[in-house]
């Protein structure tokens, strides 16, 4: 596989403030790249200065081994976190002002079929609905045909129904071979699409990998939960670990067969028992010692 | 280089943008129009009821006459543009007692009557007779409130409507694809020019047809007063638009600039007799080259060649001021 996108090093500095403090990563050809964090960990600093529409205070970025010039203009398609189109404008003919920008770009019909905005074509932007705007604005980022799609939190703000579609979307880009860039604070969305993340925090990466490898990798346990007032203070479980969390008692543990034996020697009643292996959510939490939204 | 196909997708969507967006669009129609008629109204009574004598230099036998009721006598020093006020009634009558003549405007009824009311005193100089047509203050006006009307929509609609494209993040957007700052501008700066020029048009049209105003001169030095005029302003707009991201800020800095230079470029009132400074100053804004050369070409019927340096200069500022504002220029 050959690298089309290499982070080096790469800062920012806003006044004092270090928004984002040496990022470097390398990105892969068809791949998916997912930057996680939670509010204000850098991601989209991070992903404005790959995107070469920030500059970076210290580092650099190359696309496919050269900086960002004018042949990644043409090659990247970008959906910015708030892209903003100019006042009364409408779909049909936001499209075709970007589609008129580049020298070559995907048939019109095309994207509005994939994208489904034919019901409102010849409506004005600013009176569409979250995931039509969305929808539009992908259309958009991809009407040059990009190698390379960058996504910021794209589906932020959308119903489940919405995104769930909008996902959809993604995969059938990501089966054309395409590299796509995504910033999310969804965990779920980032292990739905993600062929690799990188989990940002205070404007550093804190991890990186495949899905399933960071989780192997830091969890070697599953959570089995039971409602808290079933629980005695003084259960003897070992070598699991408790935590006492929204009326919930979680216990991380190793070897589940031993856990519940102890469980039930000590006559804690079972019946409500859930076991659920970790997921990205953990991790973070495991990883940054809070919330991914806190 | 410019690409003509990214430069017309931006003056296409520009125009559209502008034409849909009625407010500001029934703004830049309506108000000069609506300017014009209430002052066309407004300075129609007063001045005809009192005469005015133009006098140059002392005579006694002039006394008598000069005590004639509801009649102002006004000391005048510039025989020629003294004449010229007859020629457009602003003066009644011109009595020069230095050469014992006077002059009275065969169209002015004011001066038919001034003349028997002279003659009814001792005072008997030599009758000289001028003609031309009443020059009322709509006529003088209608340079200046389409100038103003261009100024303003040269200033807001280029200098505030970039800024709030960078503020909520159009230019962002823009800069990600290959269209150069170069296209963008001029694409901006193209369909500004072909706008106004357009409701000029209109607006000129609408006035004419409402009140009915002089145009003395021909419409080619006219349009090129305008043009001249419109670019320099929209230069001037986009200095400001290079680099601010405040909406409130930069409507604060266009209206700085702006109503000084309405009252300062002679749009309302004429600068004559002001101080020096002041008048010296008034050349330094474009405002007032455009007014001046106007009001030459629609009053004095002025040709290419007279208001020549009016344009030269406007060119020059148009040529400054966008050279600033393209290089100063950013998308954030």
């Amino acid at each position: 596989m050959s690298t089309v996108l290499e982070a080096r090093g790469l800062v920012k500095k806003f006044g004092e403030i270090h928004a984002v403090n040496g990022v470097s990563f390398a990105i892969e050809r068809g791949r998916c790249f997912g930057l996680l964090g939670p509010n204000g960990a850098g991601k989209t600093t991070t992903v404005e200065m790959i995107e070469g529409t920030l500059a970076p205070t210290a580092g650099d970025t190359l696309y496919l081994g050269s900086p960002i010039d004018a042949q990644f203009r043409r090659d990247a398609g970008i959906m910015f976190q708030s892209t903003a189109l100019q006042d009364y404008i409408r779909v049909r003919e936001a499209l075709q002002l970007f589609q008129d920008f580049y020298p070559e770009s995907r048939p019109l019909d095309e994207l509005i079929e994939r994208c489904a905005l034919g019901e409102f074509l010849d409506r004005d932007v600013q009176r569409l609905s979250g995931g039509q705007r969305q929808r539009v604005l992908l259309a958009i980022a991809l009407v040059n045909d990009p190698n390379i799609l960058f996504l910021d939190e794209p589906t932020t703000g959308l119903d489940p129904q919405s995104r769930r579609n909008f996902w959809q979307l993604i995969q059938d880009i990501k089966a054309e071979n395409k590299t796509v860039v995504l910033t999310t604070h969804y965990m779920e969305e980032a292990y739905e699409l993600c062929d690799e993340i990188a989990i940002m925090d205070h404007g550093r990466l804190i991890a990186q990998g495949t899905p399933t490898a960071l989780l192997e990798k830091h969890f070697d346990n599953a959570i089995v939960s039971l409602p808290a007032e079933q629980v005695p203070d003084r259960v003897d479980l070992h070598p699991a670990r408790l935590q006492r969390r929204n009326g919930l008692v979680e216990i991380f543990s190793g070897d589940l067969d031993t856990s519940i034996r102890q469980l039930m020697d000590q006559g804690v009643p079972l019946a409500q028992l859930q076991i659920r292996s970790r997921t990205l959510e953990d991790l973070f939490l495991e990883l940054t010692g809070h919330d991914l939204r806190s | 280089m410019i690409g003509l196909r990214r430069f017309f997708a931006v003056l296409g969507a520009r125009n559209r943008e502008f034409l849909r967006d009625r407010m500001a669009l029934s703004w830049n129609i309506i108000l000069p129009v609506l300017i014009v008629i209430g002052f066309a109204f407004a300075f129609n009574s007063d001045d005809d009821h009192l005469f005015k004598v133009g006098i140059l230099g002392q005579d006694d036998r002039a006394t008598t006459f000069m005590e004639t009721a509801y009649t102002q006598f006004i000391p005048v020093t510039d025989l020629p543009s003294a004449i010229t006020k007859v020629e457009r009634h602003q003066l009644g009558m011109l009595v020069d007692l230095e050469t014992f003549r006077y002059w009275i405007n065969d169209t002015s009824s004011s001066g038919y009557v001034l003349e028997k009311l002279m003659r009814a005193t001792d005072l008997r100089p030599e009758k000289q007779l001028v003609s031309g047509e009443q020059i009322r203050y709509v006529d003088w006006l209608i340079p200046g409130v389409l100038g103003m009307n261009i100024m303003f929509s040269s200033l807001f609609g280029v200098g505030y409507v970039i800024v709030r494209y960078r503020k909520n993040g159009v230019l962002k957007r823009l800069k990600a694809t290959p269209l150069s700052a170069l296209e963008f501008l001029s694409a901006q700066v193209a369909s500004r020019l072909w706008m106004i020029t357009l409701f000029t048009c209109l607006v000129y049209a609408g006035t004419n047809l409402l009140v009915g105003f002089r145009m003395n001169g021909s419409y080619l030095p006219l349009l090129l007063v305008l043009l001249c005029g419109t670019l320099s302003m929209i230069s001037l707009g986009l200095i400001i638009a290079a680099r601010m991201n405040n909406e409130e800020a930069a409507n604060g800095l266009l209206n700085l600039i702006s109503w000084p230079m309405m009252l300062l470029s002679g749009v309302w009132f004429s600068l004559e007799g002001s101080p020096a400074l002041i008048q010296q100053l008034a050349l330094l804004l474009p405002l007032t080259h455009m007014t001046t050369a106007a009001r030459a070409v629609m009053i004095d019927g002025a040709g290419l060649m007279d208001i020549g340096w009016h344009l030269m200069v406007l060119t020059l500022m148009t040529v400054v001021f966008m050279t600033i504002g393209a290089r100063t220029f950013r998308w954030e």
